[in-house]
């Protein structure tokens, strides 16, 4: 019932992303900043300690040691199994979103290090139709832990989406199953998996892979669901209580080791991987 | 009938139920009259359904539930209640059971019939509680060395705040984590409505089948449609968009097989659905028992959702 939170997929992305420019709003503050402070201090106001929302572009060259990585698994493209036609078709729509952010679907798989500890690291696109998991993040990520499982390196990811991409159907309801079968195995090998959560993380993401991490790090502020808050309200018929579904209540209920700002989150990670992986 | 139910079914409802009156008199020229009547019906009714009718055939309130398939299926019943860390759910039923004499394990979501039994059963939308008591039953179930079979009848995973408390994701999560490594043969059965992750927390097995009116969707229709045709009403084109029918899951290669149903329905022969499906079960049970390595068994699940999904490269 609730792979998906509709209120994720109505921004398309925009909302907390930096845009280009000299002067960015604050979501958190409402302040007017300038540009160069935001992106110097990890895209986090800091005024406020608003995480703005970034590329996955941006979280691997911030998480890999001197933002070096190599892209893993890029040429896997989407296709239109269902031929699925809502408003507009499932294929234009991609193609739309392709063009416009240079990435084939929403998620980017690089290798590089963390620390000085191979590694390798899958962060979602949630400019791209929300982030949403459809066959290629499904192949993507398993692939990845697939690869962490041979070379016997730690597997880190950052969710950022609305859930399952509906677009694709059951198939993307599989890819839930297919993920977590593969992190199954690499769990049985010993090898770490660091999980980060980002604001949004709901659905069939929350509800497979970012919940499976030996270690799982919520960034401040971040909406963790399964179900989106507005499909909880609609059920229950009554407003949802302030702090609801944030990073600090998944900490407070057990769900999360631990929120980390961003500006920490690379050390956080790689004293982790330190303190867990068997090189 | 009590029930409201599909109104496209309601002319073949009211000639079963005058078929079965006329029979309980005996086989007489009014039954045959009838009899042939209702299969002309059927025919009719069913040559092309809609998915959206196949959703309401799917969602029939006379639709038997998991406890109707277990009675209809198995002897010995023994049901098994709580997570040992929380509470028990209602909204799933696990237990042992003897199915053709030999001891499986049965878990599956439950329904209610009436309107207090619909609430206890929570519609059939489970919490974190039910998933991990799913766990706990399929856990003992290696331990012990019975294969599990699995029941799929949800609206989808309970969207409350106890159940976001209490980790609604990490309970469907580990579910599918574990089953992927579980050691004894699984086989799930959609028999009504396969309701995204709420459905997919008990069916990460090695066979997957439908029954022939079943559904199976990563979305029901209405939120599928509230969210991208912004319009709840638009569900029928959503239901036909999204391909959840029996015929297309199994075309898109996520299912192995479709069990019949009676005819015009589970609803309308409760205990003949339930001899149809154990025909199948008893064939699928059989093929897998021959797996003597428990590696060769995984290795099959892993590769078969491991090829599951579609793209280029
Ligand atoms: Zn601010």
């Amino acid at each position: 019932m609730a792979l998906f939170d509709s209120s994720a997929s109505k921004k398309k992305g925009g909302r907390s992303s930096v845009p280009d420019g000299l002067w960015v709003k604050c979501d958190g503050c409402r302040e007017i900043l300038y540009h160069r402070e935001v992106s110097g201090n990890a895209f986090v106001c800091p005024r406020c300690g608003h995480h703005f929302r970034i590329s996955a572009r941006e979280r691997l060259t911030m998480l890999f040691d001197n933002g070096r990585y190599k892209e893993l698994f890029a040429k896997v493209r989407p296709t239109d199994p269902l031929e699925f036609v809502d408003s507009r078709p499932y294929k234009e729509r991609l193609k739309a979103y392709q063009k416009r952010l240079k990435v084939h679907d929403a998620l980017l798989v690089g290798r590089g290090t963390i620390g000085e500890i191979p590694a390798i690291v899958a962060a979602m696109e949630y400019a791209f139709m929300g982030g949403s998991m459809g066959s290629v993040v499904g192949e993507k990520l398993t692939s990845a832990a697939e690869r962490c499982r041979q070379r016997r390196i730690p597997l880190v990811t950052v969710a950022c989406s609305g859930g399952a991409r509906m677009q694709e159907g059951v198939l993307s309801l599989m890819q839930m199953a297919k993920i977590s079968s593969a992190l199954a195995r690499l769990r049985e090998e010993g090898i770490p998996f660091v999980s980060v959560l980002t604001d949004p993380t709901t659905g069939g993401v929350t509800a497979s892979f970012a919940m499976l991490g030996d270690v799982n790090i919520g960034e401040p502020g971040a909406l963790i669901g399964f179900a989106g808050p507005r499909v909880i309200e609609q059920t229950i018929r009554q407003s949802l209580p302030e702090g609801f579904q944030r990073s600090e209540f998944l900490l407070e209920h057990g769900m999360l080791d631990m929120v980390v700002p961003r500006q920490e989150l690379k050390d956080t990670i790689a004293r982790c991987l330190r303190l867990l992986h068997a090189a | 009938m009590a029930t409201p139910t599909a109104p496209f079914l309601e002319p073949i409802e009211r000639l079963a139920e005058s078929l079965k009156e006329a029979r309980r008199h005996g086989e007489s020229e009014e039954a045959a009259r009838l009899a042939a009547r209702f299969e002309q019906a059927v025919k009719e009714t069913f040559r092309s359904l809609t998915p959206w009718q196949q959703c309401q055939i799917a969602r029939h309130p006379e639709r038997p539930y998991t406890l109707d398939f277990i009675h209809g299926m198995m002897t010995e019943f023994v049901e098994l209640h709580g997570d040992r860390t929380f509470a028990d759910d209602p909204a799933i039923v696990a237990g042992f059971a003897l199915f053709d004499g030999q001891p499986v394990a049965v878990i599956g979501h439950q329904k209610g019939r009436d309107t207090t039994e619909k609430v206890r059963r929570n519609f059939g939308m489970p919490r974190p509680e039910g998933y991990r008591k799913a766990l706990r039953v399929m856990q003992m179930a290696e331990r012990f060395g019975r294969p599990v079979i699995t029941l799929i009848d949800t609206p989808g995973a309970y969207p409350g705040i106890d159940a976001e408390e209490r980790g609604q994701a990490e309970a469907i999560a580990r579910n599918l984590r574990e089953m992927a490594l579980l050691k004894v043969p699984i086989i799930a059965v959609v028999t009504g409505e396969g309701g995204s992750g709420g459905a997919l927390a008990l069916s990460v097995a090695d066979r997957i089948l439908m029954l022939e009116h079943a559904v199976y969707s990563v979305i029901s229709p209405e939120g599928c449609a509230a969210i991208l045709w912004k319009d709840q009403s638009r569900a029928e084109d959503a239901a036909q968009a999204l391909r959840l029918t029996a015929a297309d899951l199994k075309r898109l290669g996520v299912i192995d097989e479709i069990v019949p149903e009676p005819p015009g329905g589970a609803q309308l022969d409760p205990s003949r659905a339930a001899e149809l499906l154990s025909s199948s079960l008893r064939r699928h049970l059989k093929e897998l028992r021959r797996v003597k390595k428990p590696n060769l068994l995984l290795a099959r699940r892993y590769r078969k959702f491991r090829t599951m999904g579609e793209f280029v490269q």
